[in-house]
């Protein structure tokens, strides 16, 4: 009887334990990874053709979307600004929102279900198919050969494909609010060099950007080592990445930015 | 993939990259255009600065030649003392006079200089000494409506 009362209570502590013995795993793994690091780096050839898998692949997706949100920043835009009479605002309004939020921030989620999702499936099925131990047995570090350069092209990637989101996506805002709707040129890139400052606003995107980079990668690649070595195991994971990594970037967003333009 | 075209891959990568952060900075940015090299201070000090923000522009003939660089308050006479970085293209009179302005009814405020006619220019770290403050629009709707009190007991006296 008390036993059957006490299982509830059980249950919730098991969770807990549960998840903060994960918790612990994948800082351990990710500690690992950045000690190893050294390893991957000399060989950069691995490197190279992670950044090719998970930075140029990316690119369509990447330059696509960039366009088309800054194109849908100009329609929008122009439509609340013109309310107040000050449409040569629309180019500080698209290049601020694209370089402090929409950049990073979209590119982000974009890129975990992009890259980290491939991440974790490539990973997963390694070592569903024993891959992952016979390196092992061959005394080759899986650490170091596989998990890291996966890490650091991505975390290489991140920021160089966040940069071409917010300029693309500022040539989109020009291409609807200069080219189609007829804003003057001129106050379009002036009104955004005079409000878009280096330091505040496009150092601060990319830091955010960096910091995306490395938590989508860190828990793509836990996901895909930690992962049952079954075809159910493998896509639960890659599920898992693309859920945990979009929720980490937007949770993650939101503090870095209370730090950054908190007195702004 | 051959090895070859995986490396020309990742080189245009880097370079689009590249190029999009260094658009960013020069195009979008103000990097281009704020240069604190080529820049010299000077000091205004002001009774009431309003809502004068550090980085606000100096303007002069409505033609910007600097930056706020920083506002400090003076405790010992109760003054904002506001600190300007000119672009030293621009040199000014010794007796120049700042004031805080508004650009538009609602638009954010910055400094007006307009020069004197004195012989030797504003060097760095010089004081401006003739100042104007920025108007506190509810002290003017105050005054304004004391002095319209003020007419009316006239009146109602007569």
């Amino acid at each position: 009887m008390l036993d059957h009362l006490l299982r509830p209570l059980r249950n919730i502590g098991h969770r807990v334990v549960n998840s903060i013995w994960r918790l612990g795993y994948a800082s351990r793994f990710f500690l690992m990874t950045l000690l190893k690091s050294g390893t991957s780096f000399a060989r950069f050839s691995l490197i190279m053709r992670e950044i090719y898998f998970s930075g140029v692949l990316s690119l369509i997706i990447i330059l696509v979307s960039g366009l088309f949100v800054g194109m849908v920043l100009g329609l929008q835009g122009y439509e609340t600004l013109q309310k107040y009479g000050s449409e040569e605002a629309l180019g500080t309004l698209v290049s601020l929102s694209l370089v402090r939020e929409l950049g990073p921030v979209v590119a982000a989620l974009l890129f975990a279900s992009r890259a980290g999702s491939a991440i974790t499936a490539e990973i997963g099925l390694m070592k569903a198919t024993e891959q992952i131990a016979a390196m092992e047995m061959m005394a080759v570090d899986p650490i170091a050969r596989i998990i890291g350069p996966r890490f650091w092209g991505g975390v290489l990637s991140m920021p160089l494909l966040a940069a071409m989101f917010s300029a693309i996506g500022v040539f989109g805002g020009y291409l609807v609010g200069v080219v189609l709707i007829g804003v003057d040129d001129g106050a379009f890139w002036s009104q955004m060099q005079a409000n878009v400052d280096f330091r505040n606003d496009i150092l601060n995107g990319v830091i955010k950007s960096v910091v995306f980079g490395v938590a989508v990668t860190a828990i793509a690649v836990f996901e895909g080592y930690d992962a049952p070595p079954t075809a159910e195991g493998v896509s639960g994971a890659t599920t898992r990445t693309v859920v945990m990594s979009s929720l980490a970037v937007l949770g993650l967003d939101f503090i870095l930015t209370a730090f950054m333009f908190r007195g702004m | 993939m051959e090895r070859t075209t995986l490396d020309l891959w990742v080189g245009i990568f880097v370079v689009i990259g590249i190029a999009a952060l260094l658009t960013l900075a020069m195009k979008v940015g103000n990097l281009s255009t704020y240069n604190s090299d080529a820049t010299y201070t000077v000091t205004a000090d002001f009774q009431n600065i309003g809502g004068l923000k550090v980085k606000a522009p100096v303007k002069s003939a409505g033609v910007l030649v600097g930056r706020v660089s920083g506002i400090e308050f003076d405790t010992k006479r109760f003054e904002a003392v506001v600190t300007l970085s000119l672009d030293k293209r621009y040199m000014f009179p010794k007796d120049t006079s700042a004031s805080v302005l508004t650009s538009g009814l609602l638009g954010e405020q910055y400094i007006g200089l307009d020069a004197g006619g004195d012989e030797q220019n504003l060097q760095q770290g010089d004081k401006i000494k003739l100042t104007q403050s920025a108007v506190v629009l509810e002290k003017l709707i105050g005054q304004f409506l004391y002095s319209k009190a003020a007419d009316g007991s006239d009146k109602d006296g007569k």
